[in-house]
């Protein structure tokens, strides 16, 4: 080892010891990003702003929250909603942030969805995405029991009972994950240990892993379009940066992201202290009761669109029972974003209103997901569950049409 | 149905327009972005919560607080129109609603007289103290919570506020029919072998029973405001006041345990009673709204067809009393909130001006 000549500062000491230049350099201001972005490209920094608001707030509340089906609504709604400095605030931040990441993850995936940014090269930063996604529903719906109102009561046993359509091992796997024969209090403290234990960690894991995979693709652009980044990282370097068509992660990328959070927090600290009730359901302020049945069960907004496929389909179809159909279809629902960089067989990167075939896809889905997302919440009776199974149908035909299309697409392009 | 149609109309509308919005370049291109992205968020939202809540609470007639019998007799009458249309045999309603009739001009009628509290004081010492508590003027409980609710199947109330929470016409229906008066009569039918535990007065002569409610109303004009602690604010005393009406009206029956008030009555005695348990109602602030409560409170049959809970027959002033209690207890922190709120906002929009700022510095080199 060479000899190390004294530090003349704290950050000299720190340099020589951990590089700390080279790494700043490295993830920072030699990270290239395409110059030719919008906002959208901002909801990246947004989720991280907001899932540590998240963790801090869930820190806070860990603190006074009791896992124990007779302390657990009090715990949140008298200690920490009522008798803890403050902790109202905490409260509502959690619940309104776990509500509105998925508004902002929504908007991030269907960003990626739009401009075509899970092809060609940028797969893995797709599939990483979607299993953020699959962590955090699995966070949403875990921490959505907590509080032990009726709704976090009903909401579990629904979900769990899902679980036992599955054949030959379903009614074994029901009781295993619930922990018993119905939904108690080693139902409610194996999700409190997931909710704040198992799966922080993995999201934490998975949105290292997510950064990561950005690093070789790069960050797609506005127009899809591929550039040389080494030869425009030194245009950069080389003071050209009016011409360069990248701009470095630090500061250009982030001052961007800098504001477009600061704006959508206004946004978002006005439903905190104003306007909570969509995120935290009133029906869930009575004490869950595993013998009184609410009138309507319905899960948090954000798990509509899948609910809806799931009981879309309500009667027998050659022979199938509706609820086996239902539950095939939702499983269907669950992984099929997953394999759409397989499913899109266009070699077009290019925003959907560009691409001849894929915006009348793009579009018909949107539509097609808030019908599923509006009719997921009333009740299931007369011409809303007609309007949910042709719905439902419809979402599985768009994803089994899409290579169709999108073939379709490559030769009117001709490969381009 | 029809707001379904128009909802789906929207949609596509909604859909057509973010198609144009991407093709106009006169608008900066940021701005058509956020601009769609607010109309599909806000229209989602407007189905899955204005859209959803209209679906599945059904609209029910507003609250009155008239107490002369209109609204029971409307409800009837469409009844048995109802019964007409699918081809039933209505004559059994028109009977009931013959006698409602009745009934309800009898007691505009008494409203209309002007009582004698001296006579008033004479009757209701002779007719209600052998249950009924008036502490204010010093006729104590008889016994304790427990044993009358034992004895009579709920805990009677004390009457010192009757005259002022109660309404004038509500407490001279009351005290000729309880059952009709409260609206119970799925859980006291006249031929069931159940029988509700006040009996009816309606041998008493119409100004008997006027006077009786004029002495209940010169009761309750007398008893002391609450007594609070010596530099208690204007919040403390408003819900010290919203507190002793809470407990007057409600607690018979239902707990609040975030007051740490019990129930006069136990669990087992109201189940033998109406034939369930009333919620307690720390929470039911949150779980219901106000909008909600003073609706149901007023008459809770409209909300709940078939509920045990009685119309107590609340004034407005009183209701809202027990409401604005509900609230200080189940969302006490509103006040700070409140307050709160404002700051933070102002403050996030003086961090999102310099971080406009800042980003048109940084951004400047590189157009």
């Amino acid at each position: 080892m060479a000899e190390f000549e004294k530090a003349n500062s704290i950050g000299e000491w720190f340099d020589q010891r951990l590089n700390t230049s080279g790494f700043w350099r490295v993830m920072m201001t030699e990270y290239w990003i395409p110059k030719n972005i919008n906002f959208l490209w901002a909801m990246g920094a947004l989720l991280a702003m907001l899932f540590t608001l998240l963790l801090v707030t869930g820190i806070f509340l860990l603190m006074y929250y009791k896992p124990d089906v007779n302390m657990a609504f009090d715990s949140v709604n008298y200690t920490i909603m009522q008798e803890v400095a403050y902790g109202w605030i905490f409260r509502n931040i959690h619940g309104v942030g776990a509500s509105v990441v998925f508004l902002v993850i929504y908007i991030h995936m269907f960003t990626g969805i739009y401009y075509g940014s899970y092809k060609k090269g940028r797969e893995m930063i797709w599939l990483s995405g979607m299993l953020l996604f699959v962590l955090f529903s699995a966070e949403g719906f875990s921490g959505y029991m907590l509080p032990w109102g009726q709704m976090s009561y009903w909401a579990a046993y629904v979900i769990t009972e899902i679980f036992g359509g599955i054949p030959f091992i379903g009614d074994e796997l029901v009781i295993w994950i619930r922990g018993n024969f119905y939904v108690a209090d080693a139902t409610l403290t194996r999700f409190f240990m997931l909710h704040v234990l198992l799966i922080p960690l993995a999201i934490l894991g998975a949105i290292v892993f997510h950064f990561y995979t950005l690093r070789f693709p790069h960050v797609n652009n506005e127009e899809g379009e591929f550039f040389d980044y080494k030869e425009e990282s030194e245009k950069y370097l080389a003071g050209n940066q009016k011409e360069s068509k990248v701009i470095a992660f630090w500061p250009d990328f982030l001052s961007k992201d800098f504001m477009v959070i600061s704006i959508f927090m206004i946004f978002f600290f006005y439903l905190v202290f104003y306007h909570n009730a969509f995120a935290m359901d009133p029906v869930n302020f009575d004490k869950a009761d595993g013998l009184k049945t609410p009138a309507h069960i319905y899960p948090e907004w954000y798990f509509l669109w899948s609910y809806e496929v799931l009981r879309g389909f309500f009667f027998d179809i050659a022979g199938i029972s509706g609820k086996s159909l239902g539950l095939i279809a939702f499983g269907f629902a669950q992984i099929i974003f997953v394999l759409l960089p397989w499913l899109d067989k266009s070699p077009m990167v290019k925003p959907a209103n560009q691409r001849p075939v894929f915006k009348y896809w793009f579009w018909i889905l949107m539509a097609d997901l808030f019908v599923l997302t509006i009719f997921g919440k009333l009740p299931p009776t007369g011409i809303n569950a007609w309007v949910g199974f042709y719905a439902s149908i419809s979402f599985i035909v768009l994803f089994l049409a899409l290579p169709y299309l999108t073939k379709l697409e490559a030769k009117m392009v001709g490969g381009k | 149905m029809f707001s379904l149609i128009v909802g789906l109309v929207v949609a596509v509308v909604l859909l057509v327009v973010n198609i144009v919005l991407l093709k106009i370049s006169f608008v900066p291109k940021e701005l058509r972005i956020l601009t769609i992205i607010s109309i599909m968020v806000g229209y989602v939202y407007w189905g899955f919560e204005p859209f959803a809540h209209h679906e599945m609470h059904p609209h029910v007639a507003e609250a009155s607080y008239e107490f002369d019998g209109k609204g029971d007799i409307e409800a009837l009458e469409a009844q048995a129109k109802e019964i007409e249309a699918k081809g039933g045999d209505r004559s059994a309603l028109d009977t009931e609603i013959a006698q409602t009739k009745e009934f309800w001009s009898n007691v505009v009628a008494i409203s209309e007289l002007s009582g004698n509290v001296e006579t008033g004081s004479e009757l209701v010492v002779a007719n209600c103290t052998a249950c009924h508590s008036i502490e204010s003027e010093g006729f104590p409980k008889l016994m304790e919570d427990t044993d009358a609710a034992a004895a009579y199947g709920v805990t009677p109330p004390d009457l010192s506020l009757a005259g002022r929470i109660y309404d004038k016409n509500y407490l001279a229906a009351f005290i000729i029919n309880p059952v009709k008066a409260m609206h119970i009569e799925h859980k006291y039918p006249v031929t069931g072998s159940k029988v509700f535990p006040m009996p009816g007065s309606d041998w008493m002569s119409n100004q008997e029973i006027a006077d009786m409610v004029a002495y209940l109303q010169e009761v309750a004009s007398k008893v002391d405001a609450p007594t609070v602690a010596d530099g208690a604010s204007d919040f403390e005393i408003a819900k010290a006041k919203n507190k002793e009406v809470f407990e007057a009206a409600c607690v018979r029956c239902h707990s609040m345990e975030y007051a740490g008030i019990d129930a006069k009555t136990s669990a087992e005695a109201m189940r033998e009673y109406i034939g369930a348990t009333p919620p307690d109602l720390s929470q039911h602030i949150r779980s219901r709204g106000a909008d909600y409560l003073h609706n149901f409170i007023n008459d809770p049959q409209r909300k709940l067809p078939g509920t045990g809970m009685p119309r107590v027959g609340l004034t407005l002033e009183a209701e809202k009393q027990v409401v604005d209690y509900m609230e200080q207890i189940g969302d006490s922190k509103k006040q700070e909130r409140e307050a709160l709120g404002p700051i933070v906002l102002i403050y996030l929009t003086i961090l999102a001006v310099f971080a406009l700022l800042w980003k048109k510095q940084i951004w400047k080199k590189l157009h």
